[in-house]
């Protein structure tokens, strides 16, 4: 396939194009999902590394 | 290929866009955190390229590219475990709980995290320590691969040792001009200039040796010009894989594809990526920039190192392959394939490519030493957790002590050390903190004696297995013909089996077993660790 004959090779060469579509159709599948309220320990942990980042 | 006039040009347009794009992003936002603290969302494709560009540089380019170079297309495994593990895995399972469990706990660090989880001061420094001390062999590894590349630029202005301080220069004028914080639009204009950069070497490497399929066969042609040495070690051409089971698959299967894929999940610098993110939705979306971005860096870097063999034997310039043309120093052989097989513009744009990969994984790793110096070790071993104004001057101080190792290393560490420097913190990395991490985010009863008693084993059994028994390093540590009289106690094929693969499982079990057994944490802690899960 592909010129290359040792089907281990091709077929790493498939994983990685199909693992990378996986990760397309996964983000395209759950584009929308996963949208959370900002709770107080969000907030705090940013506001805290911001504090240390601007400190350093 | 010095021309000063076209090179003048290219940086005066980077240095534009760079110096444009921080002014806009100061302006509209300074970075994730405001948008974190504003609860807004950052742009979709934000998120995934900075973690890309933090993860992806000089190593994987320069370093693994030049390994496939050597060892062929069975490399792609490790894109295949980069896009799987560091991405699939990485995103969707551990990323959205170490985001969650990060922002609970108040933890702004990897150490700090576990530290925090397992209510133990002696695991955030322990963490800390080796960290500190350990990942100076990495940082050392991108530092070469981008002096490497400047080095055969500029053949006739730079030698290497005038390239590593070079480029010191260029990071610590980097770090102390603020670049630490990765500004949200720079880093991605990083990620982006990657990005087109690998994607114009694909097709023009592909388009010079005839498109895929031929460049391909022209490879499987050439299997007998693998040099004896390589062959008796088990290469069979760079299209197939290593012979099963002989030294070389040993070090590709082990080494190099389980010692990177899976450390990739403990790496941490990319662990506090996903703290700064403000929700689930944004990680979705990652994955789809994440999975293209990888594929591109990581997978395209091993296609065109391993093709590279083709165009130095057709040119009558060369007539032989990649190793034998740099006397078997796999790290220059991506930097001579693109001085040589493209045009002089594309070698600057990409010369800025490199930094620009470079740079981001520089300045992440020089913030995970001083931290782990200062936050974690310091403050949790010797002040005994009591914050001080002490330690922001100590981060500062791990982060000059860091650069300044990395550079001495640079100087002193052998020549094709790019691949083997990076796996090697990887999988030390892996097998003392996965099962403490994955524990910590996956399984309330696992239990801090656990936590260490694992995070121990791991460790020992890792440096035990360089000491005596993997003996590329028993040999060049020494202390085993000092002790023993010879260079490893082990004999084939454990002499060239990855720590990796003996510590991790021993480090697995030792968590899971002494967690049964040991007292669990309270369930107050448990609850507050796992709260909106």
């Amino acid at each position: 396939m592909l010129g290359i004959d040792d089907p281990q090779v091709w077929l790493a060469y498939l994983a990685c194009i199909l693992s990378a579509l996986f990760c397309v159709v996964y983000g395209i599948m759950n584009w929308n999902k996963g949208d959370e309220p900002l709770h107080a320990e969000d907030k705090k942990w940013a506001q805290d590394e911001k504090a240390a980042e601007e400190q350093l | 290929m010095e021309n000063v006039f076209l090179l003048t040009m290219v940086v005066l347009v980077y240095l534009f866009m760079i110096a444009f794009l921080g002014y806009y992003g100061y302006r509209k936002t300074n970075n994730a955190l405001d948008y974190l603290v504003a609860g807004r969302n950052t742009h979709p494709a934000v998120m995934a390229l900075s973690y890309g560009a933090t993860f992806i540089s000089t190593s994987a380019i320069v370093g693994f590219g030049g390994v496939a170079a050597m060892m062929g297309m069975g490399l792609l495994w490790l894109t295949f475990l980069n896009i799987f593990i560091g991405i699939i895995i990485a995103f969707i399972f551990f990323g959205k709980r170490t985001r969650k469990m990060g922002h609970n706990l108040d933890a702004h660090t990897f150490p700090e995290l576990l530290g925090k989880r397992y209510q133990s001061r002696f695991v955030q420094g322990f963490a800390g320590l080796v960290i500190f001390i350990f990942m100076p062999l990495y940082s050392a590894a991108v530092l070469i691969g981008a002096a490497r590349f400047l080095e055969t630029t500029f053949p006739n202005m730079l030698n290497f040792n005038v390239a590593v301080l070079i480029y010191a220069l260029i990071i610590c004028a980097y770090v102390f001009a603020g670049g630490i914080k990765g500004v949200m639009y720079t880093d991605a204009l990083q990620g982006a200039i990657m990005f087109v950069g690998m994607l114009i070497l694909l097709v023009m490497c592909y388009a010079n040796l005839g498109g895929v399929t031929a460049a391909h066969q022209a490879l499987t042609a050439i299997a007998d010009k693998v040099p004896e040495k390589l062959a008796a070690q088990g290469h069979l051409g760079w299209t197939r894989m290593p012979a099963l089971g002989s030294p070389l698959w040993w070090t590709m299967v082990s080494t190099i594809v389980m010692g990177v894929g899976i450390g990739v999940l403990t790496q941490p610098q990319l662990a506090v990526r996903f703290m700064t993110v403000k929700s689930n939705k944004e990680i979705n979306r990652g994955v789809v920039t994440g999975g293209i971005f990888i594929l591109m860096m990581t997978g395209v870097a091993y296609i065109v190192g391993s093709l590279s063999n083709v165009y130095f034997l057709r040119n009558p310039k060369f007539g032989q392959i990649a190793l034998n043309l740099t006397q078997g120093n796999v790290d220059k052989i991506m930097p001579l394939y693109i001085n040589n097989a493209m045009p002089t513009w594309f070698v600057y744009v990409f010369m800025l490519t490199l930094l620009s990969a470079a740079m981001s994984t520089s300045s992440s790793q020089f913030h995970a030493m001083g931290t782990a110096f200062g936050r974690d070790l310091f403050e949790k071993i010797f002040l005994k957790g009591k914050g001080s104004k002490h330690t922001v001057l100590l981060t500062r101080v791990g982060i000059l002590v860091g650069v300044l190792i990395t550079v001495i290393l640079g100087f002193k560490l052998p020549t094709s050390i790019i691949a083997i420097a990076t796996a090697m913190f990887f999988g030390l990395c892996a097998s003392t903190f996965l099962p403490a991490y994955a524990g910590a985010l996956f399984w309330k009863g696992m239990t801090k004696t656990g936590a260490i008693a694992s995070m121990f084993a791991g460790f020992i059994v890792t440096g035990l297995w360089f000491l005596f028994v993997h003996k590329k390093e028993s040999e060049a540590l020494g202390l085993c013909q000092l002790l023993f009289q010879k260079p490893t106690l082990a004999t084939f094929p454990w002499t060239v089996v990855d720590p990796i693969m003996i510590a991790l499982p021993i480090s697995l079990v030792v968590a899971v077993v002494v967690s049964v057994c040991t007292t669990r944490l309270p369930k107050n802690h448990i609850e507050a660790c796992f709260k909106y899960f």
